[in-house]
């Protein structure tokens, strides 16, 4: 068998983005609340210390968990998002100038995401047609219908949270732990990603990988997973 | 006497149809899932990329891995799938989801939607509000008639800025509900509360309808 010269297997998130990171540069960050986000990596960014981020992510995190830990050291300059509402440290940083925000609707970050990954430059789209969204955008009139232009994104590193994923970089996603990351896995110039299995090749069915690992250039096994909930809703145990 | 919150959501309740893909906003409209009648087959979606949305887990099962677009912890049935937020919004957009319940600020007589951002107050943000109303193919909205301190809710046009422009299909208020047969039509008064008079209720509301 053809051994490749070089592992994408990394002994841990910051080994794995120490070299590559920068100041001033866009990261995408997988997750949808606190479901699906790359703790380690985040963490790992937060430890490197780097400043002046524009991160595309469709949420904050929270003020102890997620990207919050990194609007603590302020390493965050603007946040591309479509919803923030469950953090009162980005609330205070927005209201005070420090930070820049610039707010998507879901369906249009989503797309704006696969598109760049897909190198596209850019769709119309109704959604957001006559609204503040629309402004200072081309728009298009076809069929009576309004239509607004958005561009792909792109990000120079994409930090992805998986459930398993082999040393080649093929990643199986957990229920809506999936949300966002696949996307966004397509979108990096340089995809990290971080999986609480790693497995060699062979482990995983070639029919169920949502990710191929060409769009994955480094991964690690994550570790000390905290997995928040941020709305726990139940229902009794029946007869107890 | 107005109706409540679960009269509301029982309303929207009876536009679900045997067959539906269904999604359903936050508040009230989570409410609707507790009324669809028997023999009624709906398949919800949660827009963070689920298909097939069961009910709350049983206490001590909850999966951080499973949640709902609310961010509440959810179950799977054996029809559920899941796939990528893209792929989720591809579904909505595209036309493939029946009908969506949402929440409101405010809805004007043709049918425009504010319901995501006050200005001077802070902003949370759209998350997929906008989307929905775009590409859902009927927009149930349901809302209190006026807002906390009295202001009619059901205007000429919305001073709030817009969540969608000419989107809302049929009107649920605590006090009537409102319906048109086409977005280029006006809203009819189809149903009217217990003890409400049409006087009251064109006193209440400065929107024009038909009756």
């Amino acid at each position: 068998m053809h051994q490749r010269a070089s592992s994408k297997v990394y002994p841990d998130a910051v080994s794995a983005l120490r070299d590559i990171l920068r100041d001033g540069m866009t990261v995408m960050s997988g997750g949808f609340g606190a479901c699906g986000v790359p703790e380690n990596l985040i963490a790992a960014v937060r430890e490197l210390g780097v400043r002046g981020l524009t991160v595309v992510s469709n949420n904050a995190g929270i003020d102890t968990f997620g990207l919050g830990v990194l609007l603590q050291t302020h390493q965050i300059r603007k946040m591309i998002s479509s919803y923030v509402g469950e953090n009162k440290e980005f609330e205070r940083q927005y209201l005070a100038g420090e930070l820049e925000l610039e707010f998507n609707p879901q369906g249009t970050l989503a797309e704006r995401i696969r598109a760049g990954g897909a190198g596209i430059l850019g769709f119309y789209t109704r959604t957001g047609a006559g609204t503040l969204v629309a402004e200072g955008k081309e728009q298009r009139t076809v069929n009576g219908e309004s239509y607004v232009f958005e561009t792909g994104l792109v990000a120079d590193i994409s930090l992805i949270k998986a459930w398993k994923g082999d040393t080649e970089g093929n990643l199986v996603y957990r229920k809506t732990a999936r949300n966002f990351n696949p996307n966004m896995a397509t979108a990096g110039r340089i995809t990290v990603a971080e999986v609480e299995q790693l497995v060699e090749p062979g482990s995983l069915d070639p029919d169920h990988v949502h990710t191929p690992g060409i769009y994955v250039k480094r991964i690690i096994a994550g570790k000390n997973y905290l997995k928040l909930i941020e709305k726990r809703t139940v229902r009794p145990r029946e007869g107890g | 006497m107005p109706w409540s919150r679960e009269d509301l959501a029982a309303r929207a309740a009876q536009e679900l149809a045997d067959g539906f893909y269904v999604n359903l906003g936050i508040g009230i409209p989570t409410l609707v899932a507790n009324y669809i009648a028997p023999g009624v087959k709906v398949v919800l979606q949660s827009e963070n990329g689920m298909l097939g949305t069961g009910q709350f887990p049983i206490d001590g099962e909850e999966d951080p891995d499973l949640i709902n677009a609310g961010k509440q912890t959810v179950t799977e049935l054996p029809l559920t799938s899941y796939f990528s937020s893209a792929d989720s919004f591809a579904m909505i957009r595209g036309g493939h989801i029946d009908l969506s319940v949402l929440g409101a600020m405010e809805v004007s007589e043709t049918g425009d939607l504010a319901n995501w951002m006050v200005p001077g107050k802070v902003v949370k943000g759209m998350g997929g509000a906008m989307d929905l109303v775009a590409g859902v193919k009927r927009v149930v909205v349901v809302m209190e008639h006026a807002s906390k301190d009295g202001a009619p809710k059901f205007k000429p046009q919305c001073e709030l800025p817009l969540t969608g422009a000419n989107v809302v299909d049929l009107l649920i208020t605590d006090l009537a509900v409102f319906t048109r047969n086409s977005r280029k039509d006006p809203f009819r008064l189809i149903e009217i509360a217990p003890g409400i008079t049409r006087e009251e209720l064109r006193r209440k509301t400065p929107a024009r309808y038909m009756e």
